[in-house]
């Protein structure tokens, strides 16, 4: 079924990168993203400049998809954790609360079971603070409480946008 | 489904072209890419083969500018065409916010068209959506060759909803923006109708 929309908002998204930024030092990884499934970059961490973070958001989602559409063919629900070994640079990716995904690159400074390791707390902390996120959107959805900026729009405004 | 980001103030939606294969669904991303500003465009991504035939996905993100203080960002992708891609084509509809058929006019094509939007709707369900809900626009393609179709007969057998429908020719162009255009505005209008 689809995911319901994905909305966040100022306080979970500064608690989220207080998640990753110390996750990003204790497991001495280089970069952390945290992707949407529908390949949608969320926030990042780490050398985030270095690298195309838009094309690797998607590469990321459509890299679960595929192996996620694998994974029903054998009959498990999903693959949670994918690991690429490079000869310098390891993508760590791993599925938290069924739909956000979380990127880890580390190089030899660090090894896989300390990634593992640390990775697995995080996903416990982002996992809940998701829940907050998703409970919070459909509190305001029912209570009609919602600031969302495009009530007023028209149509010059979408207009303007290929002006 | 689109992703709203109250914190880094962004709207973020995704855009599927659908067609049979070799309709012009990455040739239309080609053009936009080509065409927009250098600021307002990412990297075009095509997972493709030697022979150039889409494998996975074509992906190119596009930032239009803001409305209402929001960065309003569209994520174009294409799907692979070719009949036996049904998998990756299932995979590529998810979280997808509006949909553009592709269709090739040429007279031989039109039973690939028919099947490639039956099966559109087919793999829709599977995600969840239905395709006369959603946010869709449709697009005649290869107006310049010589051996196609009228739009009346295309209009009848691809578009009994009567959907936006454009002409396009799209290795010049022609019909790629105001195509691009009218699916963004449906979803945008969307979004609205939504909240």
């Amino acid at each position: 079924m689809a995911n319901p929309q994905l909305i966040m908002y100022d306080e979970e998204f500064k608690q989220i990168n207080v998640v990753i930024e110390k996750l990003l030092r204790e497991a001495n990884a280089k970069v952390i993203f945290l992707v949407d499934k529908n390949g949608q970059l969320i926030t990042g961490c780490g050398e985030t400049e270095r690298f195309d973070t838009t094309s690797l958001a998607s590469l990321t989602a459509g890299n679960i998809a595929a192996t996620g559409g694998l994974a029903k063919l054998i009959g498990e629900k999903e693959f949670s954790i994918l690991f690429h070994e490079g000869e310098k640079d390891n993508l760590h990716i791993s599925i938290v609360a069924g739909r956000v995904i979380l990127v880890v690159l580390f190089d030899t400074r660090s090894s896989l079971g300390l990634v593992r390791l640390r990775v697995k707390k995080a996903s416990e902390e982002l996992a809940s603070i998701f829940g907050r996120l998703m409970q919070k959107s459909e509190e305001k959805e029912k209570s009609g409480d919602s600031d969302f900026p495009f009530a007023e729009i028209t149509d010059d405004d979408i207009d303007n946008l290929f002006s | 489904m689109s992703f709203i980001n109250y914190a880094s103030r962004e709207i973020n939606c995704k855009i599927v072209y659908y067609g049979p294969g070799l309709c012009g669904k990455t040739t239309n991303l080609q053009f936009v890419y080509q065409k927009t500003a250098p600021e307002a465009k990412g990297k075009m991504i095509s997972l493709a083969t030697e022979t150039e035939r889409t494998l996975f996905f074509d992906f190119l993100p596009l930032a239009l500018g803001e409305i209402r203080g929001f960065k309003t960002r569209f994520h174009l992708y294409t799907v692979p065409g070719q009949v036996f891609y049904d998998a990756s084509r299932k995979l590529i509809l998810k979280g997808v916010d509006g949909v553009v058929f592709v269709a090739d006019s040429q007279e031989e094509r039109m039973d690939a068209n028919i099947e490639s939007v039956e099966n559109l709707r087919i793999n829709l369900i599977e995600q969840g959506y239905d395709l006369d809900k959603i946010p869709y626009v449709i697009q005649y393609n290869k107006r310049d060759l010589p051996n196609i179709v009228s739009v009346e007969e295309l209009r009848r057998e691809l578009n009994p909803t009567n959907v936006p429908e454009f002409e396009a020719c799209a290795t010049t162009g022609e019909g790629v923006f105001e195509t691009l255009k009218a699916i963004a505005k449906l979803i945008l209008f969307d979004l609205k109708k939504g909240k």
